[in-house]
């Protein structure tokens, strides 16, 4: 820096600006040129329903990633998610069985996935373990439950579950949408406001930002780190209502390496797996591009579905690159 | 009394005790349920009997825990050995169901040496991220992870691929000199990599660079290559763990060899004491680490509940492990006894000349 | 100054186990003044702030702010009390814009929800008021570190702050960078804020503060008008002149210059400099000599030896060895070429906490030699017994972590790591600071035999009397350039060391 005038500088850093946004509009350009090779290979492509069926087929998905994506922004990371996803269909499934009214249900398993995220954030936060270990212990625990609650798949057939499965919300020409997509939108939107608008969501990024600086000026850190695992685990929890609605089951092995496709989908929708860099809408753009990666390889018949995974990763290693080359990974 | 006290004191200082002691118990409470549970014969010239079977499930996660170790040491983590796994056991399987004689040994080392090829190509790709661009390992690896998987089933072109190959089957469930192939190979491999870091000056090296990255640069350590060699040595075990994994059932199917081996394999590694923050690291703990995981599972199949289930008890001992080694945990305990001093904060002498 | 002062503190005493950090200690902070408080390492200076902020709680003594008696429990208290603290590292978040790192924590809202827009406004007007016209909402990390430095002063006066302390600000920031800090911190004297300002810089103490108070070992040595504290009187209060007792018994006689001086140089370096760590300079080392590097704290003395070392990249000059040109830009490099660098940060730059006395001694040799050409356990050993004998480290086990050692013998373990490549040239940064007496006259002894012996040593301390003691020539650093170089002759005595490093001028 030879610049002497500091109004010089602050012109070089008005310039630099749009920086942390160039992620998010890499994967917006990326999913538009997507779309655009799935237009132009396929004419059924261009039916607005594809789009629609994106967000029908990843709802709970894209649910899961919105809460991975708080614990995320804060430098952890949460591999628990998708055995919560599964147990919450598991338990919903299983309670429904034996009769319970479907509001109670509800209310249970939207308890579960959050407790279980509450204790973690404390054992990670008060006994200094990683989030990595802790979470995978959360990960065997769920999953094991589900196995324990019944080694088989459970139907559901509560008059409300399948209603809201079978509900179509669409225009007059046909094009739809469930209501599993309205409440992820509606996940989505509060997500988005808590993170720019409450001071919790600006406590996350300060803690991904510099966690020391943010212990230094002053705010709830152990709080915040706890409170991002109950979101998430409440995410999961909603990602598995959404999924039993989906399916209209519970099965122990639903949902196995569902928290690979949520990190994915954080990563390719820029938020920095290091913390404090990213933003929701990133996310839905990330659970956007798996889903119309899935998409063009149905669509095209020929490739297989273990090229999604390849994509997947050479997307993975395409975005962390860049994220160097633009240097916002600042120490 | 206080004699026994003091030294039972020093024996829970030391890091395999408290490991040991979780194996220990294990055994005994199998032992208590069943207890033909520690007896071991001889039939048809083959050791039978539930620890060996312990020892001969667990060794493809001794392998892969092992290379593990020495990644986590450095510092770093390596989450794709499942997907190097399923890469290497596939490229061997298909490479010998293509043969025309799948029992010719000269096909059996060309199968295993492509398949060794691809997974140093996979070791040295995760090396070349983490030390050369200097990606954050677990970022790093995470790419392999998720494109590797994908990888091995575009090489089983997602069939299962089944082969009939004597030799090769014998690395998985093959007997030598009475005892389980696996199980040798697990113990040369454990020794190999014993050899390699304490008769060399490897291990001294990979627990300065974990330890203290910055001193190691200092002292003239060229910390790159040394990151750059344990992924390699990590993406061999796994490699030779995939070869097992298949073998064991002579088929290999891409998408579910090796899953989630990485997972238990951090655990054993955690389990036996080494760092996830790296630095020192103990072989013998990983391997009683990886021991535990697996006699977690006999048991549980021992005692009649549904496999799956015995995830729940692996998450309790997790859990249990890692808080008993945990230091805040200790001091969160040491605490209510008599007021030790708590942790002496930085000494007075914290002013640094500015870098 | 007739008013009252906003804060004194009176007979503070610390000690931390082994320390006596802070004794007796009092110190008066009055309106609109700017006070610098200057002391070498281990003065007390951090400990002082981290008293009155409420990081430490003092052993005994009175913190007393506008009379009333406080006792804070931490910065964040302190803070609400009108007492803030910005440190020499900015303790903002990078990825947060401008606006939000002043305002984090206690942003305004409406209906709970953040109001950005008032926000920025908010931190707008107290940007103008410091005179800085930036960007609120550009990221922080995107700003040049004086920026930064200033933001954070924006957040600790953005609460009605009395007392503004400014630890080592200016450490990081260029000479333009520092005079917009001075005039900031100027705007705030005349708002009547009062300034307490730790530097090691001696112009900037002189350019800006009203009063200066100095420590040493944790003792007040006095407080003066800056007016009337010539700098080379500072420097004296600053190092103090009293000689321990059992150092002078060893004092030798000067050593000779000529002898060495009279071969080819070991090293040359011309020109050699790295923007933003230390000026170019140029030195010769000869086998056999000792060359000393004076300055007080943070003159750039340590970078320096990291450029020699390749510790750091030089971007500028060049260096020759035995009369061939040598690119020593690795410590790899600096090693092959028989250079050795004990850090003056044992903790962080040289130990490996974790391994044994032994394994750390081997480390450096062991490098060298590739891991694949293991040293044979039987010569280590031979090896770590002879250098814990010969340096007498304690306790003598050389399987102990050596984080279980006290400083001095922590320091020996690293000597020892570097002796026994048999160097040619070992730099020595500070290796007797924070260590005891007996330990410290063993280490002078062993500079001395070394030398002796034709190893060249370039030697590194605080200390002038030491460094005048065992060196051949002296170099003085000041302001992160070096003065000049001066024979150590029987002319040259501390006094005109102190002289040279005050004034800064080649005399």
């Amino acid at each position: 820096m030879t610049t002497t005038d500091l109004g010089n500088l602050a012109r070089i850093g008005r310039w630099r600006l749009p920086r942390r946004h160039v992620p998010v509009l890499a994967t917006f350009a990326l999913l538009l040129v997507m779309y655009g090779i799935g237009v132009s290979q396929y004419r059924a492509f261009s039916d607005i329903q594809v789009v629609f069926n994106a967000f029908i087929d990843n709802g709970f998905l894209l649910v899961v990633a919105v809460g991975m994506t708080f614990v995320i922004l804060t430098g952890g990371i949460d591999l628990s998610v998708g055995s919560v996803v599964a147990m919450t269909a598991m338990v919903s499934a299983s309670l429904l069985q034996n009769g319970l009214p479907a509001a109670l249900v509800l209310l249970i398993a939207l308890l579960i996935g959050p407790t279980l995220g509450f204790v973690m954030g404390c054992v990670i936060h008060y006994f200094e373990i990683q989030p990595f270990i802790v979470t995978l212990a959360g990960m065997f625990f769920a999953r094991g439950m589900c196995n324990w609650i019944s080694n088989s798949s459970i139907p559901i057939t509560d008059p409300f579950w399948t209603g809201v499965a079978q509900e179509r919300i669409g225009d007059p020409r046909g094009n739809f949408v469930s209501i599993s997509v309205l409440i992820a939108f509606a996940v989505v939107a509060v997500a988005a406001y808590a993170l720019a608008y409450t001071r919790l969501g600006r406590n996350v990024y300060a803690i991904g930002g510099n966690p020391q600086s943010a212990l230094l000026m002053g705010l709830p850190v152990a709080r915040t780190k706890i409170m991002v695992y109950t979101i998430s685990g409440l995410c999961s929890a909603i990602g598995g209502i959404l999924l039993s609605f989906y399916t209209l089951s519970g099965a122990p092995l639903i949902a196995v390496g569902m928290e690979l496709d949520a990190i994915a989908a954080v990563v390719i929708g820029g938020t920095l797996l290091t913390g404090g860099s990213g933003y929701v809408l990133g996310t839905v753009l990330g659970v956007l591009v798996l889903g119309v990666i899935q998409t063009l390889i149905t669509f095209d018949g020929t490739l297989n579905s273990w090229w999604t995974k390849i994509v997947i990763g050479g997307l993975l290693f395409a975005f962390i690159l860049l994220q160097r080359l633009i240097g916002i990974r600042k120490k | 009394m206080s004699e026994v006290r003091t030294r039972l004191a020093a024996a829970s200082g030391q890091r395999l005790f408290w490991p040991l002691v979780v194996l220990v118990v294990l055994i005994a409470a199998n032992t208590a349920y069943r207890p033909s549970f520690v007896s071991i014969e001889v039939k048809d010239g083959h050791l039978y009997g539930s620890l060996v079977d312990i020892v001969r499930l667990s060794a493809p996660l001794i392998l892969v825990a092992l290379g593990m170790t020495l990644v986590i040491a450095t510092g770093g983590i390596d989450l794709s050995v499942g997907s190097v796994c399923a890469i290497a056991g596939s490229m061997a399987c298909l490479h010998i169901s293509q043969a025309a004689d799948q029992n010719s040994l000269s096909t059996l080392f060309t199968a295993l040496g492509l398949a060794l090829g691809l997974a140093l190509v996979a070791g040295a790709w995760n090396g070349l991220l983490v030390s050369v661009i200097g990606i954050q390992p677990i970022i790093a690896t995470l790419i392999l992870m998720v494109a590797g998987r994908g990888l091995a089933q575009l090489i089983t072109e997602g069939q299962i691929i089944t082969i009939n190959s004597d030799p090769y089957r014998v690395i998985g469930a093959g007997y030598w000199l009475t005892l389980p192939v696996a199980i040798l190979i697990a113990i040369a491999v454990t020794l190999l990599i014993a050899v390699l870091t304490r008769r060399t000056a490897l291990g001294l090296i990979i627990e300065a660079v974990g330890g203290n990255a910055e001193a190691s640069r200092l002292a003239g350590i060229r910390a790159r290559r040394i990151t750059f060699l344990v992924y390699v040595i990590a993406g061999i075990c796994a490699a030779v763990a995939g070869f097992m994994i298949t073998a064991d059932v002579s088929s290999a199917a891409g998408s579910t060899a090796g899953l989630w081996i990485e997972l238990d394999a951090i655990l054993a590694v955690v389990i036996g004491g080494t760092s996830l923050a790296g630095g020192r690291f103990s072989l013998s703990g990983t391997l009683i680490g990886a021991l535990i995981i697996q006699t977690l599972t006999t048991t549980v199949y021992a005692m009649n509940i549904s496999p799956q289930t015995s995830l729940l008890f692996k998450a309790v001992v997790v859990i249990v492990v890692c808080l008993i080694q945990a230091p805040a945990f200790r001091a969160r305990f040491a605490r209510r006894r008599p007021p030790a001093t708590p942790t002496v904060a930085a000494a007075p002498q914290k002013e640094q000349v500015p870098a | 100054m007739g008013r009252q002062p906003v804060l004194t503190m009176t007979t503070i005493s610390k000690t931390f186990p082994g320390v006596r950090a802070l004794d007796s200690v009092d110190f008066r902070l009055f309106p609109g003044e700017i006070h610098a408080l200057m002391g070498e390492n281990g003065a007390g200076k951090s400990t002082l702030i981290k008293v009155l902020t409420g990081v430490y709680t003092a052993d005994s003594g009175v913190v007393a702010l506008d009379g009333q008696q406080v006792s804070f429990t931490g910065p964040m208290q302190a803070r609400a009390a009108g007492v803030s603290t910005v440190y020499q590292e900015v303790n903002l978040c990078p990825n947060l814009s401008v606006a939000e790192n002043i305002f984090i924590g206690r942003e305004p809202r409406i209906l709970g929800a953040i109001n950005w827009r008032e926000l920025r406004r908010r931190a707008r007007a107290l940007l103008a008021r410091l005179e800085l016209d930036i960007d609120v909402t550009a990221a922080l990390g995107t700003c040049s570190l004086a920026v930064q430095q200033m933001v954070a002063i924006a957040r600790a006066i953005d609460i009605q702050a009395r007392v503004l302390i400014l630890d080592e600000p200016t450490s990081s920031l260029d000479s333009s960078e520092v005079a917009q800090l001075f005039r900031i911190m100027r705007q705030l004297q005349n708002e009547g804020i009062a300034i307490l300002f730790v530097t090691h810089f001696l112009d900037q103490v002189y350019e800006v503060a009203d009063r200066i108070t100095v420590l040493r070992n944790g003792r007040l040595v006095g407080e003066y008008p800056t007016a009337e504290l010539p700098q080379l009187a500072l420097v004296e209060k600053m190092i103090g002149k009293e000689l321990d007792a059992l150092e002078r018994l060893d004092e030798q006689p000067k050593r000779e210059l000529a002898a060495v001086e009279a071969s080819t140089p070991l090293l040359e370096a011309a020109e050699l400099g790295r923007k933003g760590s230390v000026a170019p300079f140029s030195m010769t080392i000869h086998a056999g000599e000792v060359v000393g590097l004076a300055g007080l704290l943070g003159s750039g003395r340590t970078e320096v030896a990291r450029l020699l070392f390749g510790a750091d990249r030089p971007d500028h000059g060049r260096i020759t060895m035995d009369g061939s040109p040598a690119a020593i830009r690795t410590p790899i490099a600096a090693i092959a070429r028989d250079i050795a660098f004990c850090s003056e940060n044992r903790r962080i730059e040289g130990l490996v906490g974790e391994l044994s006395v032994r394994e750390n001694i081997m480390l450096a040799m062991q490098a060298a030699r590739g891991w694949t050409r293991p040293i044979p356990r039987r010569r280590q050993d031979e090896l770590v017994r002879k250098y814990i004998d010969a340096l007498s480290i304690r306790p003598a086990d050389p399987e102990m972590p050596v984080r279980n050692l006290s400083g001095g013998n922590q320091q020996k373990v690293v000597l020892a790591r570097w002796l026994i490549t048999e160097p040619r040239l070992l730099i020595l940064d500070e290796p007797t600071r924070g260590i005891d007496i007996g330990a410290k006259a063993e280490i002078q002894r062993l500079v001395v035999e070394l030398s002796d012996g034709g190893m060249a040593v370039l030697f590194i301390s605080a200390e002038l009397e030491e460094v005048l003691r065992l060196s051949h020539k002296v170099a003085v650093m000041r302001d992160r350039r070096m003065v000049t170089q001066l024979a150590n002759d029987d002319t040259l005595d501390a006094d005109r060391v102190m002289a040279t490093i005050a004034s800064g001028a080649s005399s």
